[in-house]
């Protein structure tokens, strides 16, 4: 079972994110699982959301405390919340910003954990300049699906199309596109040095 | 047709399969995008000769709801919590009067204090109400409960709610098989009532009745309960010649047949505690599980077939029962009789703590030792308890003990 844990602010579609995640997997024949972390949702507030993908029925209903992968849709939260509990060195993490692991003041913290496994991505930006507003969830999914093995772009794309629609989901599709492309020459580059 | 969708979507879909006639909504989390969606579908036409009236309150809701099923309409309705509480008279009078209404309870902890998660104390309060209470486990099983609900409500002229975990379930995005209106259709037929306000020929629903009948009465409704514990059963074993399933059903057991101890629990619980069966199986543990997806009317006999070769019991109870436990323990007990067992009550997930794996493992572990105590609260942080029980010896004024354990809390005391 492979699980990933989103962390972003109430209003930046976190919860959608895990849903589209779990839409994509399912496009994929996999069995998955997306649900919110249930708090009181208002906009600003730290929110999380769950998503479990594996080739069998989940049956497993508690929240993701150890994670498979991470994905930070704002780093602001990054040293407010703790982010990382129940991250192992073998885990994913992709954080929405311009700046690397280092700049994000994380650099210690991740030494040990594999390099082309830590990405990140300026989803906001490429939210803003595709779709006219800074909601950076389907833009990480798709620098997601350039560093996880779970799900493909393909799958990504067809679960944007499915929750969006009109201008917004082509918008959100080529944020996803463009974010993919990003993650991969970002691993290119990696693996070269 | 499979599809990836929110429980509550899932929900609303199945319900407009069931061509629903009446539809009462007065919006409460976590139940909200139940209804929503069903409006959504009248509003848009995709649902047909369906009427979806806004109310002022839960207490009106159910209220249309009766008098919208005594003109012969099928009618449907959700709430959860402090919804279900505030309708509790009309919940009452469903019962009493026979009125096939479905109702869904997307459950959810009762304040005080204030609390919108998951646990199921809503629908505990109301099972002496005389309506049936059915636990899903699943979004699957959630759908497909509220088909056979109709059939089974209108087949006994009885009042059916349908439990389904509050955001465990209602906003999990799961994989669904969502049957076509033809499975439906040939599952379930149009609504025939057994008593109908019909001005060509009058009756009165609900007219006062005094000792000398209202027994007989009252009885009748427990009669139709004791019947539905035949109906339940058939009912899912047709769903599945319909539909392809196993769905429903009064209980169901998991790896129990050897079983020296059976872990019992009501909806999506279940799932979690498979998981620790699987692990604690492959050790070597003689231990399986029952669901209890009829809670009434309670599968007594079923459950005492199952429990008189374990030697122990352990109930997951998802309510607690202030001043003696567990409600679903209390039940069981009824079932036990004349069996000897070891019997473990656990209050678990209450105003949605989450009953994790790790848990549930080392309290089943504690229990094959038998070394827990009868009554045990999943979780409990015990020295934030005793901190608050310090404060209240110490002043008279100690304060709401509400307040004063999340400020205890906020300032990092030892868990």
């Amino acid at each position: 079972m492979y699980q990933v844990r989103i962390h972003g602010r109430g209003g930046q579609g976190v919860v959608s994110a895990a849903e589209m995640l779990s839409v994509a997997a399912f496009l994929e024949d996999k069995h998955a699982q997306a649900f919110p972390s249930f708090g009181s949702e208002r906009m600003g507030a730290p929110v999380m959301a769950f998503c479990r993908i594996d080739s069998k029925e989940i049956r497993l209903r508690e929240p993701v405390m150890s994670p498979d992968a991470l994905i930070i849709q704002d780093p602001t939260l990054l040293h407010q919340v703790d982010l990382f509990s129940g991250v192992t060195t073998e885990g994913l993490i992709l954080i929405n910003s311009t700046r690397t692991f280092g700049a994000l003041g994380i650099g210690e913290f991740v030494e040990g954990f594999h390099p082309d496994l830590l990405c990140t991505v300026p989803a906001t930006e490429l939210a803003l300049k595709h779709v006219g507003r800074p909601l950076p969830n389907a833009a990480l999914l798709g620098g997601f699906a350039a560093v996880c093995d779970q799900v493909k772009l393909e799958s990504v794309i067809a679960a944007i199309r499915e929750k969006f629609s009109g201008k917004v989901a082509e918008g959100n599709v080529a944020a996803a596109r463009e974010a993919f492309d990003i993650v991969m020459k970002e691993r290119e580059e990696a693996s070269h040095a | 047709m499979l599809k990836q969708c929110e429980g509550s979507h899932a929900i609303a879909e199945s319900v407009a399969l069931c061509r629903p006639e009446v539809i009462c909504a007065y919006p409460i989390t976590p139940q909200t995008h139940i209804v929503e969606g069903l409006g959504e579908m009248v509003k848009a036409g995709d649902l047909k000769h369906c009427e979806f009236i806004n109310v002022e309150s839960e207490f009106a809701a159910l209220s249309v709801a009766i008098g919208a099923s005594a003109a012969g309409a099928r009618t449907y309705t959700a709430t959860a919590s402090q919804g279900l509480l505030f309708m509790a008279e009309a919940v009452y009078n469903a019962a009493g009067l026979g009125l096939p209404i479905v109702m869904t309870i997307g459950n959810r902890a009762i304040g005080a204090p204030i609390n919108i998660w998951n646990d199921h104390t809503d629908s505990m309060s109301m099972r002496d109400a005389g309506w049936i209470q059915l636990y899903a486990e699943t979004n699957q099983e959630a759908a497909d409960l509220h088909i056979q609900a109709f059939r089974l409500a209108e087949e006994l002229s009885m009042p059916v709610m349908v439990c389904v975990d509050g955001f465990i379930l209602t906003h999990a995005y799961e994989r669904l098989d969502i049957p076509t209106q033809e499975q439906v259709d040939a599952y379930l037929p149009p609504f025939e009532p057994r008593q109908v306000l019909d001005p060509g020929e009058p009756v009165s629903i609900g007219a006062m009745v005094g000792p000398e009948a209202f027994m007989e009465v009252r009885y009748l409704a427990h009669h139709k309960q004791m019947r539905a514990l035949e109906l339940i059963p058939q009912l899912s074993a047709e769903f599945r010649q319909v539909f392809g399933r196993d769905s429903g059903g009064l209980m169901r057991t998991y790896r129990a047949e050897d079983a020296k101890t059976i872990v019992v629990a009501l909806g999506s619980v279940n799932g979690t505690i498979k998981d620790v069966i699987d692990e604690l199986r492959d050790e070597g543990y003689a231990i399986g599980a029952a669901t209890i997806l009829s809670f009434r009317p309670f599968p007594s006999e079923e459950l005492h077939e199952l429990l008189s070769h374990a030697k122990r019991l352990v109930v997951i109870e998802k309510s607690l029962a202030v001043g003696i436990g567990g409600i679903v323990s209390h039940n069981l007990r009824m079932a036990l009789s004349g069996i000897s067992l070891h019997a473990y009550t656990v209050v678990a997930g209450l105003g949605g703590r989450p009953i994790t794996k790790a848990s549930l493992r080392s309290l089943f572990e504690r229990a094959l030792r038998d070394e827990l105590e009868p009554l045990t609260f999943l979780d409990l942080n015990q020295p934030a308890i005793d901190r608050e029980l310090a404060r209240e010896k110490e002043r008279r004024r100690s304060g709401p003990s509400a307040e004063n354990i999340l400020r205890d809390l906020a300032s990092g005391g030892p868990r």
